[in-house]
């Protein structure tokens, strides 16, 4: 897992090493001599749509869950977020502009976040939005940022079936997430009857549709049961049992928050630990671990993008700059390494399109490469989502993931899989 | 003059026309239209809070599920929206067009059948009323009926709630479970997403408010006011005296749950969505507060109860975004603790004895000799809200402080 498996832009940019501990930015060469075209653009030029930009700021805004249940998840993205707009401001910033952030709190609860996004939009006039993690708050400002013509970086793997011109989606849709899984799964563990389990709301359903049908139709495997449990539910008694009557090869899991924490408690408790049973889950990330604890993982699998312990120069540097800023004890999961790829793929689009007016950001934006993500190397797609390999990790007992495989090329987002709907 | 002065002041109509004159006048004026937006959202918890008052600073009768019926007028009217919204053309990416986007997701490949209905407006807004206020039937005829009432009423209102929630995000084909019906577009072709719209809904809403609060004031001063505040204070008095108790309970709670279905409805069409955040047992706690900060006991404290609460929460969380929660529970103990009657009950005993002396002092030079009005307060206070408690103390001098000792 080192830079070989990057494509060959990125050796260009290993030569700026000494540069910044931890500026993963975008290649120098081309962010110096955009540096020196920017200071040239007066205001006038690079906004003509009224966003709060000056000659000296650009305002975005940051809209996520500091308090309420969400709190805990989306923490790592505000952090992220504020990381890199710290190391862009730190390089000069964007078009000569530093970059303001207006942070709100969308207090884990749909309608704030409309309210929010809403007065970011319309009052701030903010130049973009770098925010939400659950689909059901990015379903309540959807509308709203059509509407006022804003722009939203959105960072966490979701269940695809959306494609906004107003949206960048930075994290995996979930044909990206899961068919590598599968088929890795069924190559190199033989599993043929899986057993689908996941919290009941939109994500795992339409994830696990799509499992099921990549199961039965291409693969030729077997679902040998499929089961939903409502958000927060803590008892997986009767779920033990039905594992125990299939036996499955494999159980594929989608079961989030505080779930998650007594889902793989009551599997150890019951015997069904990493050693003995092949399972993989969609939804366990370096942040779930602290709360699951490595000990009830260990030997379990998990498919994301990224994974703290990918070792490649960009990801080194980005988890000493991430520990540095935020204390030796803090981890990153896939959806923290996502969000931190929003403000440097919008200052890649900005720089391109040589102005924030969302209209000519958005235009510019299919085809910006990032080589210096930590996850390695993402383009931007046609349809907002992102080019990206997909890993699997080992869960180990300190609570980080071993990669034990990865996708041989960038897989392409596809949010609305013909074939699997 | 003084005739029709006493005659305001008995029927509470002078704060109604502040309240008007604040509402229709003052507010769109000095906001733009995304703050009106907002207090037209605040507004609609008005219709919850002041249902609340006639439930409960009338009735006696603590409902801790009113976001029950603010849940079922919203998701009525966000059904219709959706409907219309879901028309075959923009939606014809998914496998069955035609339908909500939720369902199509949940594998749904035809309309359930008692979706049916919401295709037609003018169905829409009679179960706007009309589920909310069956289902408040159905519940309070079976507990009153039973005498059960007090801790235990609020607790089934609080299971109700919970009940409902969990219904919701169970049967996500049905109901876009927690994600909530999203993405509303138009009403009858009419873009509900314009500043003009939501403006003009602004108005709308607070019309409808304050003909609730009139409605309310009627109920308040007819017999059946009376008798409500009877039965709070004495209920076996007005039972002994051959009053059916449990009726008029039941009335309470449907007309409540009709007030805050009515918010609800407005909510969807103003906000654009609806989702089972507002039904659960904390968004029910939270409108409750809106009507004890405000003052139970006052249809119009209730309103500027719920305006300062959701002003608090905005203000407080756009401000100190990593603070907010502590200042918003500072705010409601701090009120709790010093106006047990909310800012009703600070304006009975604080600012209308002093309006009183300087009634009687000899007028400064510059009023004219003109009594104070209740104008000259800054908005932010209850302006006037004497009339509760004027009709209340009708019946029992005292009530005042009955009320602080006796609820809860």
């Amino acid at each position: 897992m080192s830079a070989k498996h990057l494509p060959p832009e990125h050796l260009s940019s290993s030569s700026r090493r000494t540069f910044m501990l931890g500026a993963a930015a975008l290649p120098l060469a081309l962010a110096m001599s955009r540096m020196g075209h920017a200071a040239a653009l007066p205001t006038a030029q690079v906004n003509t749509t009224g966003l709060a930009v000056t000659d000296t700021e650009v305002v975005v805004g940051q809209l996520h869950s500091a308090t309420g249940t969400m709190a805990i998840s989306e923490t790592g993205s505000i952090q992220a977020e504020q990381l890199a707009i710290d190391q862009i401001n730190e390089m000069g910033g964007i078009l000569g502009r530093k970059i303001r952030v207006i942070k709100e709190d969308g207090a884990s609860d749909w309608p704030t976040f409309a309210e929010k996004s809403r007065k970011l939009l319309v009052n701030d006039r903010v130049a973009t939005v770098f925010g939400c993690w659950t689909s059901a708050s990015r379903k309540a400002v959807l509308p709203i940022f059509e509407k006022e013509n804003g722009l939203l970086y959105y960072p966490t793997f979701y269940e695809g079936l959306e494609q906004s011109k107003n949206v960048i989606y930075t994290g995996q849709e979930a044909t990206q997430q899961i068919l590598y899984g599968l088929d890795w799964a069924k190559k190199e563990k033989g599993a043929q009857k899986i057993f689908l389990v996941g919290s009941d709301y939109i994500w795992p359903r339409t994830s696990m549709k799509i499992a099921r049908k990549h199961i039965e139709n291409f693969q030729g495997g077997k679902v040998v049961g499929e089961e939903y449990y409502p958000l927060g539910n803590t008892n997986f008694n009767s779920l033990i049992n039905k594992i125990k009557i299939a036996k499955p090869d494999c159980i594929l899991a989608a079961v989030v928050g505080g779930s998650n924490v007594a889902f793989y408690k009551q599997l150890k408790a019951a015997g069904i630990t990493g050693a003995k049973q092949f399972l993989l889950t969609l939804s366990v990330t370096e942040d779930e671990m602290l709360g699951i604890g490595g000990e009830n993982f260990e030997g379990f699998y998990s498919s994301m993008k990224y994974f703290q312990s990918l070792e490649n120069e960009n990801n080194k540097k980005f988890v000493a700059a991430f520990k540095a800023k935020y204390g030796p004890k803090a981890v990153i999961g896939d959806v923290t390494q996502a969000a931190y790829l929003g403000p440097w793929l919008w200052k890649a689009a900005v720089e391109k399109a040589g102005s924030f007016d969302v209209d000519k950001v958005v235009a510019a934006s299919p085809g910006i490469e990032l080589t210096t993500a930590p996850e390695g190397y993402v383009k931007i797609h046609e349809n907002h989502h992102l080019w990206s390999k997909t890993r699997i990790g080992m869960g180990l007992a300190d609570g980080q993931f071993k990669v034990v495989a990865e996708s041989p090329e960038l897989i392409e987002p596809n949010p609305f899989p013909e074939g699997y709907q | 003059m003084d005739a029709i002065k006493s005659w305001l002041g008995r029927s509470g109509l002078a704060s109604v026309a502040i309240l008007a004159v604040l509402l229709l006048v003052v507010f769109p004026l000095a906001m733009d239209s995304f703050r009106l937006n907002l207090v037209g959202k605040y507004l609609t918890y008005g219709f919850v809070a002041i249902g609340l008052v006639m439930l409960w600073g009338y009735g006696g009768v603590l409902s801790l599920g009113q976001g029950v019926f603010f849940g079922l007028g919203g998701y009525a009217m966000a059904m219709f929206l959706k409907l219309e919204a879901s028309d075959p053309v923009s939606t014809k990416i998914q496998s069955t067009p035609g339908i909500p986007d939720f369902m199509d997701w949940n594998q749904l490949t035809a309309l359930p059948w008692w979706w049916e209905p919401f295709n037609s407006f003018a169905f829409t807004l009679f179960a706007v009323v009309a589920v909310p206020v069956l289902l408040a039937f159905i519940v309070s005829y079976a507990m009153f009926k039973r005498r059960v009432g007090g801790v235990y009423f609020a607790i089934i209102t609080q299971a109700v709630a919970l009940i409902l929630t969990v219904l919701i995000i169970g049967q996500q084909g049905y109901t876009g479970g927690v994600n909530g019906i999203t993405d509303l577009k138009t009403l009858m072709g009419w873009d509900i997403r314009t500043d003009e719209a939501k403006t003009l809904l602004y108005f709308l809403t607070a019309a409808l408010l304050l003909g609730a609060i009139l409605l309310c004031r009627w109920i308040q001063l007819s017999k059946l006011g009376t008798l409500l505040l009877a039965m709070r204070d004495k209920e076996d008095r007005v039972r002994f005296s051959g009053y059916d108790v449990s009726m008029f309970k039941v009335f309470a709670f449907c007309l409540a749950a009709a007030l805050s279905a009515i918010g609800g409805a407005m909510f969807t069409l103003q906000v654009g969505f609806m989702s089972p955040s507002f039904v659960g047992i904390v968004p029910s706690i939270e409108m409750v507060i809106f009507a004890a900060v405000g003052g139970r006991m006052s249809l119009v404290g209730a309103v500027y109860g719920a305006l300062l609460v959701n002003f608090g929460k905005t203000y407080f969380s756009e401000t100190f975004p990593d603070l907010w929660l502590f200042l918003m529970a500072g705010l409601f103990i701090g009120v709790v603790m010093a106006f047990p009657n909310g800012l009703a009950g600070l304006y009975e005993s604080h600012v209308k004895p002093w309006l009183a002396r300087r009634k009687q002092a000899p007028a400064p030079a510059g009023t004219g000799g003109e009594p104070p009005a209740p104008t000259t307060e800054p908005a932010h206070k209850p302006a006037t809200v004497a009339t509760a408690t004027t009709a209340a103390s009708a019946t029992s001098p005292s009530l005042g402080t009955k009320i602080s000792s006796q609820s809860v």
